[in-house]
Order: C-alpha cells, then sequence, then structure tokens
C-alpha cells in the first residue's frame, strides 16, 4: 500500500473530541435529553463513545449497559468493565442469550447455511431493544458506536447496532478512532486487541471485511473524502483489486444509509419536499 | 476618531426568533458596556441556519417592530443582524439589516447562496440583487454590508470598497469543513488570507462576525476578526467559543492608508468594465464588444 501518496486520513484528536464533545450537548440540549444510554461491548468503538459522553454530561448521567451472549468473550466483559471503573458511570448487565436463543429456536428452516449470519443479525436488534427499553426507563437518549468505515462499508445491522439517536464517532474512520480513544485515556489493553464484532468465537473484522482497517481506510479516504477515480487510486499505488471491491461495497450499501423511500403521492412527502430540522420550537421533549 | 467595534460570536436557537431576539439583546447591553458604537452579529442570528422548510415560519419583514425595538435598546449604537427576510414581493431571502435607534438604515440580501457540498440554501432562500454601501455617519462612514458566501466572490467587496466603504461587515455561518484534522484548519486559514488580502488591496477595515455552535452535525467554527484598513489584525475570537470580540478602530488610519496605497483611486474602472463586457459577450457567444459599441 502506498503510504505517501494514499495516505490515512489526518486526524486532530483534542480538536475531534472538541467538537464531538460540543455536538453531543447540542444534540441533548436540542432535543430535551440530559442523559445517554450506550451499549458497552469492551472494544475501542464503544468505550471510546463512553468516554466522549463522560466527558461532555458527566459520568452520572450516562448508562452503559453490557449485552453479553453464551458465546461472547469473557475478557470483552472485562474489558467494558474496566470503562465503567475508570469512567465512574453507571452499569447495567443485560444478557440476550435468553432472548436469542428461543427466538432461533422457533424459526428453523432450509436456511442453515445462514444460520450465522441470522444469529449476528439477531443479536445486534436484540441488544437494540434493550438499549432503547433502557433508554426509555433511564429517560435518556441511545448514543450508537457506529464509525464511518464501518458506515461506508455496510459493516452493521441495519435497526441493529446502526438503531441510535445520535452517533458521536459516525464521522470518525476506524483508524482515526485509535489516536482519539488514545488522547481520551481508554484503557491500552482496549486499543490493542483486534477488533471484533465478537458474534461468534474468534471473529475479527479484519478476517472477516479481508483486509486491515489501515488498507480500507486509505481506499475510502482516496475515494470517498478526495473523490479519486478507481483508476487515480491504482494510480497512487492502491491495489485496484481492493479498491475495486472497496468501492463496490459502498455502493452496494448505500441503502443503509438513507432512510426508506415511499412512493410519491402527495404533494408533500418526508424526505422529499417536506423538510425540517430533526428538532424545532415545539418539538423539544417537555416543550 | 477612533470607535470600538464589538462582533458578537453567538450560537443562536435554531428556528425561534422570539430566543434569539432575546439571546440578542443580552449580547447588545454587555456590546454597551464595552462601549462599541457598532456591534455585529452573525449571518441568520434571528434563525438559526439550518432552517430548510422552516424557512416561512421564521421570516420577518425588514420593517418588523421586533427588529426595530432591538435596535433601540441601546441608543446611539450601530446594529449589524442577520434574519430571513419576506421582501415586499413575498421574496424569501438570507438578509443582514443595519440599524440605529430603531431606524433602519439598510439590508444586504445574501448574492451568492451557496448550493454545494454540504450547503442547500439556493434550495430555500432567494438570492439578493444589489452590492451597495449604506451611510452610517460620524465616526464609522459607509458601510459595505455582506453575508457569509458574498465574500468568496472578489468582486463583491472589490465594489463596496471602490463604492466608498470605510467598512465592510461580514456576517457569517460559516460550518467547519473537516474540524477534525488539518483540512479543517486550511479552510479557516483560507477565510483569514482573503480577509487580509480585501482589507489591504481594498484599503478598508474589515468586520467579520462568524457564529459558533452545533446543528444537526454541523459545527459552526467562530474566530470573529477585526481588522484595519492597513491589513492589520486588530482582533481575533476564539475557534468554537462564544464571544464577545471587540477592538478599536481609528478613522484617520484609513485616510492616511488610502493616501500612501492610493490603490482605489487608481482603479481602471473604464477598462474593467470593458474587459467584463467582453468577457460577458463572449460566454454567450455574442458579438464580440468592441470600443465603438461601448460609449
Amino acid at each position: 500500500m502506498s503510504e505517501s501518496r494514499a495516505p490515512l486520513p489526518a486526524i486532530d484528536a483534542e480538536q475531534a473530541i472538541a467538537v464531538i464533545i460540543g455536538f453531543i450537548r447540542a444534540q441533548l440540549e436540542q432535543t430535551g435529553f440530559r442523559r445517554l444510554v450506550v451499549g458497552l461491548s469492551g472494544g475501542v468503538d464503544s468505550a471510546t463513545v463512553a468516554f466522549l459522553a463522560a466527558r461532555a454530561i458527566g459520568p452520572d448521567n450516562l448508562l452503559a449497559v453490557r449485552m453479553p451472549y453464551r458465546s461472547s468473550s469473557p475478557a470483552s466483559e472485562v474489558d467494558a468493565m474496566r470503562v465503567v471503573a475508570a469512567l465512574g458511570c453507571r452499569t447495567e448487565r443485560v444478557e440476550i442469550t435468553p432472548m436469542v436463543e428461543p427466538m432461533l429456536a422457533l424459526i428453523r428452516g432450509p436456511d442453515e447455511a445462514s444460520l450465522q449470519v441470522r444469529r449476528g443479525n439477531v443479536m445486534a436488534r436484540q441488544r437494540m431493544i434493550v438499549l432503547y427499553d433502557r433508554s426509555a426507563a433511564f429517560d435518556a437518549l441511545v448514543a450508537g458506536t457506529g464509525n464511518k468505515t464501518e458506515a461506508l462499508l455496510g459493516y452493521g445491522t441495519l435497526h441493529g447496532d446502526m438503531a441510535a439517536g445520535i452517533v458521536p464517532i459516525g464521522d470518525l474512520y476506524k483508524s482515526q478512532l485509535r489516536a482519539v480513544a488514545e488522547a481520551l485515556g481508554v484503557p491500552e489493553g482496549i486499543l490493542s486487541k483486534p477488533p471484533s464484532a465478537d458474534l461468534w468465537p474468534g471473529q475479527t473484522d479484519e478476517g472477516e471485511l479481508g483486509a486491515t482497517y489501515d488498507d480500507l481506510d486509505r481506499v475510502l479516504f482516496a475515494l470517498v473524502d478526495r473523490r479519486w477515480s478507481e483508476a487515480r487510486c491504482a494510480a497512487a499505488g492502491l491495489d485496484p483489486g481492493l479498491v475495486a471491491s472497496v468501492a463496490q461495497r459502498v455502493a452496494r450499501n448505500e441503502f443503509k444509509r438513507q432512510l426508506p423511500p415511499a412512493a410519491k403521492l402527495s404533494l408533500r412527502t418526508p424526505g422529499i419536499d417536506h423538510l425540517y430540522p430533526r428538532r424545532r420550537p415545539g418539538s423539544r421533549r417537555g416543550s | 476618531m477612533e470607535y470600538r467595534v464589538a462582533l458578537a460570536q453567538i450560537a443562536p436557537h435554531l428556528g425561534d426568533v422570539d430566543a434569539n431576539l432575546e439571546l440578542a439583546g443580552g449580547w447588545l447591553r454587555r456590546a454597551e458596556n464595552e462601549g462599541a458604537a457598532l456591534t455585529v452579529f452573525p449571518e441568520l442570528a434571528l434563525t438559526g441556519y439550518l432552517l430548510s422548510d422552516l424557512v416561512p415560519e421564521v421570516a420577518i419583514r425588514a420593517d418588523d417592530p421586533r427588529l426595530a425595538a432591538l435596535s433601540r435598546e441601546v441608543p446611539g449604537m450601530l446594529l449589524a443582524i442577520g434574519f430571513v427576510e419576506e421582501t415586499d414581493g413575498h421574496r424569501y431571502c438570507n438578509s443582514a439589516a443595519l440599524l440605529r435607534d430603531g431606524v433602519l438604515l439598510g439590508v444586504h440580501r445574501k448574492v451568492y447562496l451557496p448550493t454545494y457540498g454540504m450547503f442547500d440554501e439556493g434550495r430555500f432562500t432567494r438570492p439578493g440583487d444589489r452590492i451597495r454601501t449604506i451611510a452610517a455617519g460620524s465616526p464609522v462612514g459607509r458601510i459595505g454590508l455582506s453575508i457569509c458566501e458574498d465574500f468568496w466572490h472578489a468582486s463583491l467587496p472589490m465594489i463596496q470598497a471602490l463604492d466608498g466603504a470605510d467598512l465592510l461587515v461580514n456576517l457569517a455561518a460559516g460550518p467547519a469543513r473537516a474540524p477534525g484534522g488539518p483540512a479543517g484548519l486550511a479552510a479557516i486559514a483560507g477565510w483569514h488570507k482573503m480577509q487580509d488580502t480585501y482589507a489591504l488591496l481594498g484599503t478598508v477595515a474589515i468586520a467579520f462576525c462568524n457564529r459558533v455552535g452545533n446543528e444537526e452535525g454541523l459545527t459552526f467554527w467562530g474566530g470573529s476578526r477585526l481588522l484595519g484598513a492597513d491589513g492589520s489584525t486588530i482582533a481575533q475570537g476564539p475557534l468554537y467559543d462564544e464571544a464577545l470580540v471587540v477592538g478599536t478602530l481609528e478613522a484617520d488610519d484609513l485616510r492616511l492608508q488610502r493616501y500612501g496605497l492610493p490603490l482605489l483611486a487608481d482603479e481602471r474602472l473604464e477598462l474593467v468594465r470593458r474587459e467584463l463586457d467582453r468577457i460577458i459577450a463572449e460566454r454567450a457567444d455574442l458579438p464580440a464588444v468592441t470600443d465603438e459599441t461601448v460609449p
């Protein structure tokens, strides 16, 4: 991979942290919430969101929910508890195994081959149900933990881990997150372990995606942020095969980044010509 | 003669005109305590920026009594403030008003509405079609109002300088392009270079007031500035945080600068117009304009 001609996206961690903290506070102010709920896996993304949330609104206003599955790595929960201890935020544990297993047992069919993917999606959506339930009980907004690399590649479950009220790190590439996490003081062990959705033992993101996050981010930064053609990416030394597969993946997953379309029938249609900011006078909670 | 200028680098409430009138009133009183002769608020200070279809709901007329009342709160002070204007012909414009003692001295309607990248202004507001200066009396003289993107077209501030502006006032709602990295700092540096250049080439003082705060994920960067007619920085506000940025301008500096650097007086306006006429004709594939056809 060409490091000089197709670099990783740069980041000024302190500046990014200041912007995200301002964003979190403004979003809460505009929505009328004072608290946040985040699903804490023990990985770097959710740890970073928890650190940012605690800085923005204080640890008392943050509820970190741990939601292990029977096959989840015990080390993940140990790491999640290290984040809780470092922040002094509130935490709850809701194991999802007794919710996921009965559903999968109910629907057995000829698609056993897809069981692993189905199980992963059911787990992600079950966690979403828990988070939204806890957010209602805690009177809080759900902070998503998705990043820009995942969003562009579509590496997430629609209405699962992608469901959230705000997405604080949604415009940070995975390779940028590390610097931000480090500046925030996320524990070293969490920074250095291989990223994993932890949906089944031994799973790693980079194994599933077929490339390292650094290589993926170089390609995404060139294709998306710099608007380079695939030919120009190749000329700059990026692997043409990887560039083609990433470009295809970004295009194929566009639907995951947008609201579903409705057939336009009326004079004004939400999303087409009924366009408003998410919050306005009168829409704030309690107003 | 010296006078003080205050730049109210605020974070307006999106879509809430009454709340923003109250907010502006508080900052005006602070500016009054600082002895400001002129206080500048950002673009769309009365409405917030990402309005979309809220535009007709928050629009007011330039002679709205609430605007006059705000100005009367600070007797003798000049007030420049951004709002959504509904004109006589029900045109919705991104406008800036200049008032004193409740009297509307003039209005500028944003000429260049960015509708690209992260901007969608041309979809919801209509462009202005005047580039003028406004007589503001002693000690400020003539003011050329402009709004944010207007400054990315050098012709606009240069026309105002040639039209007799002593002070260019730009009201902005500039969202940070890439605030997490060097590209963002480069974009802010671009704004500053451009202001330095206009002050230098226009031999004109500049007051730039940019908002802060966050709307729908966009973060506005602030960094308001006051520049002397020699291009020097007189005051500069912080990035991202609310602030009342205050500085002192000396009207005599401009007079001296224009003797030492008579760029405006030397400007070849007839030549510029001839060349512009030619470019306009050629772009439209019309017959070439000759010296004979131009009186």
